[in-house]
């Protein structure tokens, strides 16, 4: 059932994004101009400096004195979050999402969101070697865990196996859902070093790529696996 | 999404306290992000129970199994005594949404989603079930919708793991501060829309889901469970069968036979049932059974192909608990 799917497209949440990319310790210093530098650039507007007023705000929330109980928003809060084995010190609301925690407050976009909504599977990133949806968790609710994104994949400059074999069998079009499959397929090495096409298929059932380069995909990850084997 | 205070909590008591004044529940926090991301729910206050150690792991005892309400769908459905002795709910909650959901999604959150009808979950239509007047279903779009036991709202019951609990007899078990602990049948876990529209299930405001408790199955107890989606992941079923056999040799000595995606509540069909009681499970019988399920099924404009959908459903979810077929390659999950 997907016609509720619809309403995913709020037309304010592009220009959302862009406007938090101004919170402190945003993206990483890059060299020239980026389309997304000069959307930063251009996109300071009345609305633009409410909205980031409403992240800033204040936390006024009653403290709870049960010890049990910790009470947190809405405003922003003081958080680290650990990425790619390094921590983050970020400011983030309660309602920030662990896609947006990372996008926006810590600059890695390599992760996609592109449903919002957990059908589309784009934004996989793992939490542990577990794979998640991160625009359908609170960044939150990552605390005290490891998240790894596609960013963190590659060690020492040299790509994954299954990055590797992406590249090898042109298992991309368009590529934009690129991050979440390799980051899918990543994870289903990382419990299961021998698996069948079977098992691929059922690990990237949740993963959607429009330009239905599946079979490629398939092949990749078969042949990360035989490279794998080799290490 | 609307900015709202959480409340992180580690206790149950701490998580008791803080359910009040309109406070709503978050665990995996799957469905309700959905629900604000579309403006249909926009709670100011979360109440984090998804710390709580208490609420989660998946416990054997000597009366049967206690799983709790943190318990991913993940984990249930690749929990190796749940494979071996409780087939219908390892099916169930390994063929609901995706792998990243269900490595999400607890239990407690899957029997607690509200209807998945486009018209509930669109902020633009403000229907029955939201407390208005108009169900946009009837003359509207309905592929998707009931075929039984539906007059105010056809929505269809959304949870696949409540169709494998009905099957198993499961307990529910509800706790609040001011009223303690109650434990409540998954049978009479929810309401119905004819009764009252705008409450899903008799958990009220104040109280957390905090374990689900099935009985130790009987001896010679076989199940499974299938569901058929216009896609093979991230769908809800257009037809689903839980089948759950008490085999004494050949003869089936009980059967339960459920359905999700044909009515408001998770129907059990006694007449499906009668099919295979005190009857050897064949071809014959496990037809019958898809047959007898759909006696009374009123369709709706657009959904009549449910109708030749379940039967094919229930037959061969029959024959597979039975051990008799292989798992349906073209069914979900």
């Amino acid at each position: 059932m997907s016609a509720h799917e619809d309403s995913h497209s709020n037309p304010g949440s592009q220009q959302k994004e862009e406007l938090l990319k101004h919170e402190p310790g945003g993206d990483p210093p890059r060299n020239g101009i980026t389309r997304r530098g000069f959307l930063k650039g251009a996109g300071i507007t009345a609305a633009g400096t409410a909205l980031l007023e409403g992240v800033h705000g204040f936390n006024t929330a009653a403290q709870s004195t049960d010890p049990g109980v910790k009470v947190l928003g809405p405003g922003a809060v003081p958080v680290t979050l650990s990425v790619n084995g390094k921590d983050h010190a970020i400011q983030i609301e309660p309602r920030t999402t662990l896609a947006e925690a990372l996008r926006i407050q810590i600059g890695l976009t390599g992760t996609k969101v592109i449903c919002d909504r957990g059908s589309c599977s784009g934004c996989t990133v793992w939490l542990d070697k577990m794979p998640v949806n991160s625009c359908t968790m609170l960044a939150i609710d990552a605390l005290g865990r490891h998240v790894t994104t596609i960013e963190g994949l590659s060690e020492a400059g040299q790509l994954h196996p299954v990055q590797a074999a992406f590249v090898k069998h042109d298992a991309l079009q368009c590529g934009f859902c690129t991050p979440g499959m390799v980051m899918s397929c990543a994870a289903l090495l990382e419990s299961n070093s021998h698996p069948t096409e079977q098992d691929v298929r059922h690990a990237i059932s949740g993963n959607l790529c429009r330009c239905g380069t599946y079979a490629r995909i398939f092949a990749a990850t078969l042949d990360a696996a035989g490279t794998s084997r080799k290490a | 999404m609307n900015a709202f205070v959480l409340a992180d909590c580690t206790t149950v008591d701490g998580a008791l306290s803080q359910l009040k004044d309109g406070a709503v529940v978050k665990a995996g926090g799957v469905d309700l992000l959905d629900r604000m991301k579309n403006g249909t729910a926009q709670p100011e206050k979360l109440v984090n129970i998804r710390n709580i150690p208490a609420l989660r792991g998946i416990e054997e005892t000597d009366k049967g199994l206690k799983i709790g309400a943190l318990a991913t769908l993940t984990e249930i459905s690749e929990h190796p005594a749940i494979r071996k002795q409780y087939q219908i709910l390892s099916d169930a909650c390994g063929s609901a949404a995706t792998p990243h959901i269900r490595n999400m999604a607890t239990v407690g959150g899957n029997l607690l989603q509200p209807v998945q009808c486009w018209y509930y979950r669109s902020a633009d239509f403000q229907c029955l079930r939201k407390g208005k007047d108009l169900c946009f279903a009837f003359n509207g779009l309905n592929q998707y919708h009931a075929i039984m036991d539906y007059r105010t709202c056809p929505a269809v019951a959304p949870s696949s793991a409540a169709v494998a609990l009905f099957g198993l007899d499961a307990n529910v078990e509800l706790v609040s501060s001011k009223r303690g602990q109650r434990v409540v049948s998954i049978k009479d876990f929810y309401v119905h829309p004819d009764a009252n529209p705008t409450k899903f299930a008799v958990i009220e405001p104040d109280e957390l889901l905090t374990a689900v408790v099935i009985p130790k199955p009987a001896a010679g107890t076989r199940s499974a469970y299938q569901k058929y989606g216009e896609k093979d992941s991230f769908d809800w079923a257009i037809a689903d069968a839980g089948v759950v056999l008490e085999m004494d040799g050949n003869i089936c000595r009980k059967a339960i036979v459920t359905m999700g995606a044909a009515s408001p509540v998770v129907r059990r069909s006694a007449q499906a049932e009668r099919e295979l009681t005190g009857k050897p499970i064949t071809e014959a019988t496990a037809r019958a059974a898809g047959k007898a399920a759909m006696e009374g099924a009123t369709p709706l404009s657009m959904n009549a192909y449910k109708v030749d959908l379940f039967p094919v459903a229930i037959y061969r979810t029959v024959r597979l608990a039975a051990g008799q077929m292989d798992r349906d390659p073209r069914a979900a999950g």
